[in-house]
Formats: structure tokens, C-alpha cells, sequence
């Protein structure tokens, strides 16, 4: 394809748009399923309750260490199926595009999410392309739709959540979002965190072997630990208590926090998970999780109580016990 | 011995002393620290910590907010920023609702963050919203200087920098403000050194220690202050000792007298204080962003119901504001204690302790 | 705004500038008002600024406050 820029003319559905899907997306995701080019794709699904999921991702750079626009929005939905308790099978994908965006950048994008659908074991078995007037997308917008299938004995919701219960995060907090952060314009400081942004099926593997000993999990992604904790408090009706220096952050996002001003528990992670565990065989579930590479930090950072119901409590170096709110009032750029 | 037992041995001795006493903590950094590391919780009834007027954007008055948002109006200017101030109500409106609304506004790091803006836009008139105490007031005299030696036109400072001493010197002096001994900041204390404390320890007889910001050096600085009191003493002392020294940092002080000169200054909670905010020197009059627009001193409105400024006295505890959580939270705050990094409005509802949460 | 955060001097700079290290994120700030700070030291990073060096082996004086003022009381002073 001789032209450099993505044109509103793209999206327009003729000749150009056909040129567009054929020699970058069919060309870099091509599977049975996407193959046909139907107007919807044919699915066999195996046994299992059928979960179905949606995100979008407007993130802002689209390329930073770590990941882009692309490996994210695999990411973000595949990640969502797992903490569903299902086996992540197929992605859709909807793109706005805004008119200009380099063609390099969207062959980049487009290889990205077949690279990271690979790794996750999941197929982009359908999608729309839309482009838009200059200005009105951030280079370009990306929803992701995701199905996948609940084995038997699976059940991950915040209501089986019990007192005694204890509570585990894969690795450390804030990278995702200290990450981009550090590479917005006006702040110049270059840091060598990287955006933890992988996609988490393989936790979803280990979990299954131990059944109904997983309650729940939840991703942090915006808002980060301290908003899914809150969620997980409010719709189980228990309280959580977490130990502050139990959770793992890494040094240099501390740091950088401290520099800005900013708390690592309110900082959105892209490639980790919060479990919640019956207390019998944590132990034995840890130390599974610690085997894998993305959750080799993993660690039990808290415990479920009665009460205070629905709320989360952080127990301070001092051993004082301090309110964990969600956040209230800071805009977060747009990171995810 | 480790963190965390010496931080118990901390604890428990001061949890042996008895007596009544307040001892207020004037930064906004220590109002926050104390909040998040749950030391008020800790430490028994009998010692009181008070917050005090050390967060230097909830003490700039609402009649200057008014002026810096009529600033931010003018076309042509671009208005920097620390972050705090985006969203700091002014009787009317906000410079977070004047950037919505059209204004050219940008937050920065750094004040030479804002030199750097007004190189890259000279034919745009660049302000810096010059805000803080004197840790903060020698970065922007260098920016200033730099400024200066670049003969960059376009760049110019509305200040509404302020001293801390004075403030505290007020405070002692107040009858109705019951301070027995001073946590002092630990960062504006790099800066000026121990000299104004041991004039106040001196003239009021209340013991001040220059504190730091980690749990174990507050926990020591209340041990230091009780300690003194125990003794009948009334010293200036310091317990930040890797950062802070005696005489401060002189070639910040230099700057800044070279720079800057004394002038009454208004106080959000404390009114008008002698000798207590920075003005340019008639030297770097060009660099004067009032003088520059001939900004009008605009009159303070007071905002129906916020207790702003009795907080920042210790005169009430946030949790005392009729309107704390009710009508001012973060989400829609009504006076700046509760939207700034280090108001104390914010501290007490961004780290509620567990008994209080209802 | 007031906050601080120690940094290790990397490298000495031109122009008042050095590059500092603050737990392994790097930046460059301006050491105009500790004009004779060297590469090792550690520093008080605010706004931008080194505002002053910080000397470590005071912390370590401070940590026997606690054994001192215990000393103080066994005396009966």
C-alpha cells in the first residue's frame, strides 16, 4: 500500500476500506473464523456458561514501554473473561480511527494484537473499522468484545466472599500507571518502570485446579488496588483489611510517587490480578502462582472480615488502622 | 534494632507521658503524614496535635484566588501552575473551570518548567502562579535570575509567596489558640535554618523542633517536644539532622533576599500579616506579573458555612467544619483545605481512621 | 508541593545542572542552590531543586535519641 496515513476515505466502506482490512488486519489475524469475512463470525463454543465481556481503550500515548494501544486492548478484555473464572476463545475488535494516523502506526497496532491474542490462546474473529475527522479520536480508539467459557466447579463472584477469607495480589501496584504517567508532556523524568500490561490466562489455569477454594478476582485497572478492593468490600457486604507494607510496589514507583505526590494503591496495573482465597490451601495456591512469571511477586496482602461491612481497612506501618477510600476527585489522565 | 521496634519503643514512651499538652504541627506535609501513618491514633488522648496554617495554598485568600482567575482571562497568557491550585475555588469559579472554558492554563513541576514554556512562546506572555512557603520561593528566584540573564521579555511572576515565622508568631500571640510546643517543617526549616525558631522559643517560652517527614522522625520530634517540656525548657532544636542545619541554606537565603523583599500579605484565617508574603524588588519589576496587569487587590469573599480558616488555626479539627463531608468533600470541595495536597481537610477525609468512620 | 525526596547525584552537569537518581527513575534537576554538591551525595529533591545535601550518617546519630533520653530518665534527670 503506497499511502502513508490512514484518510477518512478508509472508512468509508468502498474500494479503500476493503484494501485497508484485507492487507493489514486479515493479513495479521487471519484465523478459520475471521477467514469467511462474513458479517458476523460463526462460533463453536464448547461446553460451559458462556461469558461475555466489553472495554475500550482511548489510551493515550499509544505506544509506551511495555505495551501499546493494541496489546493492551487484547489484554484489558482477555484479562476481564479471566477474572470471570472463564477460558478466554474470541475477541472481537471495533477500531475508530482518526483520519491521518501513520499507516506504520496502525501495521504496528494491528501486529501487536495478533501477537498478544497469540499469546493468550484467544482469536480476533470479527471487526469494524471506522475513521473520523482529524481531531475527533487521540490517533485511535480501540473496543475489544471478548467471549469465553466457565469450566464446571468455577463460581467467581464477590458474594461466596467470607470472613477469614484471605486476600492476594499477583505482583506489585502502580506500574501500569505511574508508567504513563512518567512519559506524558511535562514530566521529565525517565523512569525504568514499564507498563506491566500481559495478559493473565495462565493465573486463570492455576486457579481452576483448586475450584471453589477461589471466591473471586478482580483486575485493578483504573482506580487501581484500592477501587477494586472497595468494589469487592461493597458487593460481598464484608470488610477487607490489608497490611500497607505487605502489598508489593516497586521502589522506583514508590519514588516516583512521592515525588508527585501521587499513592501507588490508586494507580492502575494492566497486568495483575486480586484474588480472593478460602484460607485452607492459600498457601498451596501462592506458592502455584509464585511458579509463573507474570505473578511471580504474588503475595497475600489482607483478610476478610465481617466488619466493618463494606468497607476496606489498611493497617499502617504504626499498626494504626486508617479507612482505604476509593478515589474522589483527582481526574486521572486518560491511562487505560 | 529494627524500623519498626524502635518505632514502638517511640510509641510507648510516648504514650508514658501524662501531662495535657497540644503541640501543633504547622506543615501540611506533617498534617498529612500524621493522617496517613495513623500517628494521631496512636499517640494517647492527653496529647493534642493540632494542624496549623502550613499548607500554603488553603492561606491564600479568596480575594487573591478572585485575582489570579481574572488574570488567567486576559488573552494571550499563558498561567503555570503548580498542580494544587487547579481546582481551588474562587468566590465564582475555578482555574480548572477557566482552562474548560478556554483559558491557557498548564500545570508544571517546576518552576523553570515555566521559563521553559515562555522560551518556547515568545510571542505569548507566560505568568507563573508563584505559590509556597520558603522552600518553594528560592526555586522561583532562580528561575527568575535565569530569566533575568536570558533577557526573557515574556515571562513574569504573580507571587503570593509567604513566611512562615510570622504566621507562627501570630499564633503563639493568639489567646485563643493554646500551642504548648511547635513540630516546625522540616523543608522551609532547610531553607531558613533554626535562627526564627529560637526567636520564637525565646519570646514565647514554647519549646520548637524542626521535624522530618518519615513516621520514626515524627515520633521523635513529639518525644524531643515532650522531652523539653518535662524539663521546664523552651528550645529550638532540631531532629531532621541529615537535611537540616543551623544556619539553613545560605546560598538560598541570599537569593531570595536579593530577589525578594518583605510585604504585608493576606492570609486565609489569619488576616493580614506584616512582613509576611514576598514581593519583587523594584530591581526585577519587569519580572512582576501584578505589576505587569496591574492587577486589582480584589476583597475577600467569604464562603457561607466554610471554617477554612479557623482550621488552619487549629482552632477547630476539621471533623468539627459543619460542612466536612457534607457539602465539601473532594469530589466538590467548598474551601481549599479540603482540595489541596496538604490541607488539612483533605488529610482527615483521604485517611479516615477506622473508629471514625462513621 | 512541599514534597521532598532524597536523590543520589549521578553526574555533574553544565550550567547548575545534574542528573540524580531517585530510587532508579532519573532526571535532571538544578543544583543552582547546592552549588557544591558532587556525584554520591544524596540530596533533597524538591520542585525541580537539590535544596540541600543530606548527610546520613546524622540519621543514624538521631536513631540514638531513644537510648539517650532512656539514659536521661535512669539518672533521674
Amino acid at each position: 500500500m503506497k499511502i502513508d496515513r490512514v484518510l477518512l476515505a478508509h472508512g468509508s466502506g468502498g474500494l479503500m476500506s476493503q484494501q485497508l482490512v484485507e492487507e493489514i488486519f486479515k493479513k495479521e489475524w487471519n484465523n478459520p473464523y475471521l477467514e469467511p469475512m462474513l458479517d458476523g463470525a460463526l462460533l463453536d463454543l464448547p461446553a460451559g456458561r458462556v461469558v461475555m465481556t466489553t472495554d475500550s481503550f482511548v489510551i493515550t500515548p499509544l505506544f509506551f514501554p511495555g505495551g501499546d494501544i493494541g496489546k493492551l486492548s487484547i489484554c484489558g478484555t482477555v484479562n476481564d473473561l479471566v477474572a470471570c473464572g472463564a477460558k478466554p476463545l474470541f475477541l472481537s475488535t471495533a477500531l475508530i480511527i482518526e483520519e491521518g494516523l501513520p499507516m506504520s502506526d496502525l501495521i504496528q497496532i494491528a501486529q501487536s494484537m495478533a501477537r498478544t491474542a497469540r499469546e493468550a490462546g484467544v482469536q480476533l474473529v470479527t471487526g469494524d473499522t471506522k475513521v473520523v475527522e482529524k481531531g475527533s479520536a487521540d490517533g485511535i480508539f480501540i473496543n475489544t468484545t471478548g467471549i469465553g467459557v466457565i469450566a464446571e466447579g468455577i463460581d467467581y463472584r464477590p458474594q461466596r466472599i467470607q470472613p477469614g477469607d484471605l486476600v492476594v495480589v499477583s505482583g506489585t501496584m502502580g506500574d501500569h500507571g505511574l508508567a504513563i504517567m512518567a512519559r506524558r508532556e511535562g514530566l521529565s523524568f525517565s523512569t525504568p518502570v514499564n507498563s506491566d500490561c500481559a495478559p493473565l490466562f495462565r493465573i486463570g489455569q492455576v486457579l481452576e485446579a483448586f475450584g471453589g477454594n477461589v471466591r473471586c478476582m478482580r483486575d485493578p485497572t483504573r482506580g487501581g488496588l484500592a477501587t477494586v478492593l472497595n468494589e469487592l468490600a461493597r458487593q460481598s457486604g464484608r470488610g477487607i483489611k490489608v497490611v500497607e507494607e505487605d502489598i508489593p510496589v516497586n521502589p522506583a514507583v514508590a519514588g516516583a510517587c512521592d515525588m508527585l505526590g501521587m499513592d501507588p494503591l490508586y494507580m492502575a496495573n494492566e497486568g495483575k490480578m486480586v484474588i480472593v482465597l478460602a484460607p485452607e490451601r492459600a498457601a498451596e495456591i501462592l506458592a502455584e502462582l509464585q511458579k509463573i512469571d507474570i505473578a511471580a511477586e504474588a503475595a497475600i496482602i489482607g483478610e476478610v472480615r465481617a466488619e466493618p461491612a463494606g468497607l476496606v481497612l489498611i493497617e499502617t506501618e504504626l499498626g494504626a488502622e486508617r479507612i482505604l477510600g476509593i478515589l474522589e476527585g483527582e481526574h486521572v489522565p486518560r491511562i487505560c | 534494632m529494627n524500623d519498626k521496634t524502635y518505632m514502638k519503643e517511640l510509641l510507648q514512651e510516648i504514650q508514658s507521658y501524662k501531662q495535657e499538652v497540644s503541640l501543633m504541627e504547622v506543615c501540611g506535609t506533617h498534617t498529612m503524614a500524621i493522617a496517613r501513618s495513623g500517628i494521631r491514633e496512636m499517640v494517647p488522648a492527653n496529647i493534642k496535635l493540632l494542624s496549623g496554617p502550613g499548607c500554603p495554598v488553603c492561606v491564600t485568600s479568596q480575594g487573591d484566588i478572585d485575582a489570579v482567575i481574572k488574570l488567567c482571562q486576559e488573552p494571550g497568557i499563558i498561567l503555570c501552575t503548580f498542580g494544587d491550585m487547579m481546582r481551588v475555588p474562587g468566590s465564582d469559579s475555578s482555574l480548572q473551570e477557566e482552562r474548560s472554558r478556554g483559558a491557557d492554563i498548564r500545570v508544571v513541576y517546576s518552576p523553570l518548567d515555566a521559563l521553559e514554556i515562555a522560551r518556547k512562546n515568545p510571542e505569548r506572555e507566560v505568568v507563573f502562579l508563584g505559590i509556597g512557603f520558603e522552600t518553594t520561593a528560592p526555586t522561583i528566584a532562580v528561575s527568575l535570575e535565569q530569566a533575568e540573564r536570558e533577557r526573557i521579555k515574556n515571562f513574569s511572576l504573580l507571587s503570593y509567596h509567604k513566611l512562615v515565622p510570622p504566621a507562627l508568631e501570630v499564633i503563639f500571640s493568639d489567646p485563643d489558640i493554646r500551642v504548648d510546643g511547635l513540630i516546625c517543617p522540616g523543608h522551609v526549616s532547610a531553607v531558613i535554618g533554626l535562627k526564627p525558631y529560637e526567636l520564637l522559643a525565646a519570646k514565647y517560652r514554647k519549646p520548637c523542633v524542626v521535624t522530618g517527614f518519615e513516621t520514626v522522625d515524627i515520633l521523635e520530634g513529639i518525644i524531643m517536644l515532650l522531652h523539653q517540656m518535662s524539663q521546664g525548657e523552651a528550645r529550638a532544636d532540631i531532629q531532621y539532622r541529615r537535611v537540616v542545619r543551623k544556619e539553613g541554606n545560605p546560598v538560598a537565603v541570599e537569593l531570595l533576599e536579593r530577589i525578594f523583599q518583605p510585604e504585608e500579605a493576606r492570609w486565609r484565617g489569619l488576616g493580614p500579616i506584616p512582613g509576611s508574603g514576598l514581593k519583587l524588588r523594584s530591581a526585577y519589576e519587569c519580572l512582576d506579573a501584578a505589576k505587569k496587569y496591574q492587577l486589582p487587590q480584589i476583597a475577600d469573599l467569604p464562603i457561607k458555612g466554610c471554617s477554612c480558616g479557623e482550621v488552619l488555626t487549629g482552632k477547630i479539627s476539621p471533623r468539627e467544619c459543619l460542612l466536612f463531608g457534607r457539602g465539601c468533600t473532594p469530589l466538590k470541595p467548598v474551601g481549599p483545605c479540603m482540595v489541596s495536597h496538604e490541607g488539612a481537610c483533605a488529610a482527615y477525609y483521604r485517611y479516615t481512621p477506622a473508629k471514625e468512620r462513621n | 508541593m512541599c514534597l521532598g525526596v532524597p536523590g543520589k547525584i549521578l553526574e555533574v552537569k553544565e550550567n547548575d545542572v545534574a542528573q540524580v537518581d531517585v530510587d532508579g527513575n532519573q532526571l535532571d534537576i538544578s543544583i543552582r542552590l547546592t552549588p557544591e554538591v558532587q556525584r554520591g551525595q544524596f540530596v533533597l529533591v524538591h520542585a525541580g531543586f537539590a535544596m540541600e545535601i543530606i548527610d546520613e550518617s546524622l540519621a543514624v546519630e538521631t536513631m540514638d535519641l531513644l537510648k539517650e533520653l532512656q539514659k536521661y530518665r535512669e539518672l533521674g534527670i
